[in-house]
């Protein structure tokens, strides 16, 4: 017994997540060795419903991976018997291979393939986040479904058509070689970051399966990092991630109202995972001290806020050098504008307000109408920053969003 | 090995026609330097001269013949070659290195093995 009957009686969480963790590494080695993600995911389906109905009754075993791993073996070769259209060779090459002691180099391996298989830039950005919540995250498609505000019956279908895609166009359950590696790693990171900014998006306390998206991330986000401990990309993704998420709880008040980062009471944050997250943001810049990767240094910004004990002390020099830094690897006039709200707070509203203007491309983003209606508030010019609370309001964001900007309008001395 | 299509989506235009020489000789250095796994493929007389087939009615129904391609688009099916590759991957790779990649577009589909 590993954890015994006392993990049985810790309670079914516990158990739960065991056998979800395991389940994963399962499937990945059983897609391997059946070249069929349909199968694999049926015979591992089938392993865990009977580990679950099993193990609290008889404890869990030993080796609860190599007993998930041979029970799921058993079902696909059961099933691939039935199904006559397949070659008995194919039965037999599952059989023969190892019965569930794969070494854990292997185990690993056959995770990343799995990582790599599901963000193949050959798939559809929205068939990527899908594949990556149903395989590797373990959801149920209903379960993704809800997560993506998409019916249940589309979503299978997305999924049923991706898996297709993998299998008749080949696409293979491989690791990529080294030269390709950094531009693979990072469509992984833009996926896992995109199930990320779903469930942020949707808000604490509004729709729970939604929001459990930022956990499902930042898990994934962990199997990455565990995987490839010495990608920065990884470990800023997982940094960014750990400290956005720490301050999930403070980002509303007791209404669901948003708050913004200065009126967030700070004793709200999450404290451990803030110290994890600046932890790999040191661990990730050692790495590369000369070019940085685009996460590490957004976790950097994120670090410095994370640890101002408050709004006012925020060291916005070291702020606003981190945005020179991220605009020498990506450049676009996002970056440029949370940049100019940095400077308004190192140097004054009139300075922000000057490199804001000099943007230009953004005037149809809601957020450069928000941020410059806040540093004409600062600067004293009222009429234009209702103004501009107006546009930024008329170009539509989320419910809380839109209803904290009516709030700052409404505190504006009246004309 | 597996086989994929590499069709190629280019300008509509007569790609016999003297003036498309140096594109001619870039398809020909392509042609050569993939020859072992091309395993077929032709270019195409541009969509003017395509006449599109329909039996109406089901099989053995009237045949109605319309003059143009089946559909219209700014670029148009010019050519495809049959390539063989191990997977999604390698093809990828073979076909970024036909000209219509940077001249047009390759759509890469994997062909059914009966």
């Amino acid at each position: 017994m590993v954890a015994g009957g006392a993990a049985v009686r810790e309670g079914s969480n516990v158990l739960a997540a065991l056998v979800r963790e395991e389940g994963t590494r399962v499937l990945a080695t059983l897609v391997r060795v059946t070249g069929d993600i349909d199968l694999a995911q049926d015979a591992v389906q089938d392993a865990v419903l009977r580990a679950l109905e099993t193990w609290p009754r008889d404890g869990v075993p030993d080796n609860p991976r190599a007993w998930l791993l041979v029970t799921a073996k058993r079902r696909a070769i059961d099933v691939i018997r039935r199904e006559t259209r397949r070659s008995g060779k194919e039965a037999a090459a599952v059989m023969f291979t190892d019965p569930g002691m794969e070494p854990s180099e292997v185990v690993q391996d056959d995770l990343l393939r799995l990582v790599f298989t599901c963000c193949h830039p050959c798939l559809a950005l929205e068939a990527q986040v899908a594949l990556a919540l149903r395989t590797l995250g373990g959801l149920s498609t209903a379960e993704v479904a809800r997560g993506l505000m998409v019916p249940e019956a589309t979503m299978a279908k997305r999924l049923t058509r991706a898996k297709q895609k993998i299998a008749q166009a080949r696409i293979p359950y491989r690791v990529p070689a080294a030269e390709e590696l950094p531009g693979r790693l990072a469509g992984v990171a833009a996926t896992v970051y995109l199930i990320f900014n779903e469930g942020y998006a949707a808000g604490a306390g509004a729709d729970l399966v939604r929001g459990a998206l930022t956990t499902e991330a930042v898990r994934l986000a962990r199997l990455l990092a565990e995987l490839m401990p010495d990608e920065p990309t990884v470990l800023g993704l997982l940094a960014l991630l750990l400290l956005q998420n720490a301050r999930r709880d403070a980002r509303v008040d007791d209404e669901g109202r948003a708050l913004l980062l200065k009126e967030q009471d700070r004793t709200r944050w999450d404290g451990p995972a803030i110290k994890e997250g600046v932890e790999l943001v040191g661990r990730a810049l050692r790495r590369t001290p000369d070019r940085p990767d685009a996460y590490v240094v957004q976790a950097a910004i994120a670090a410095c806020h994370a640890l101002a004990p408050t709004y006012a002390e925020t060291g916005w020099d070291a702020v606003v050098s981190w945005y020179d830094v991220l605009l020498s690897i990506q450049d676009n006039p996002v970056v440029r504008l949370n940049r100019a709200a940095a400077v308004a707070e190192r140097d004054g509203p009139e300075a922000g307000l000057a490199l804001i203007e000099a943007i230009g491309d953004l005037e149809s983003y809601p957020w450069w109408h928000a941020t410059r209606a806040e540093l004409l508030r600062g600067a004293g010019r009222t009429e234009e920053c209702r103004a501009a609370y107006e546009r930024a309001l008329a170009l539509g964001m989320s419910r809380p969003q839109a209803d904290h900007l009516r709030r700052r309008m409404a505190e504006l001395p009246s004309r | 090995m597996p086989q994929y299509a590499a069709l190629t989506y280019t300008r509509d235009v007569d790609w016999s026609n003297p003036e498309f020489g140096q594109e001619m000789k870039d398809y020909t250095e392509f042609g050569e330097a993939a020859a072992s796994v091309i395993r077929g493929g032709a270019a195409l007389y541009p969509t003017a001269t395509a006449t599109t087939v329909r039996v109406t009615g089901g099989k053995g129904g009237d045949i109605v013949t319309s003059d143009g391609p089946y559909a219209e688009t700014k670029e148009a099916l010019t050519g495809f070659y049959l390539l063989e590759a191990a997977d999604l991957d390698e093809a990828v790779k073979l076909a970024a290195q036909i000209p219509a990649a940077w001249d047009g577009a390759v759509e890469v589909r994997p062909v059914i093995e009966f």
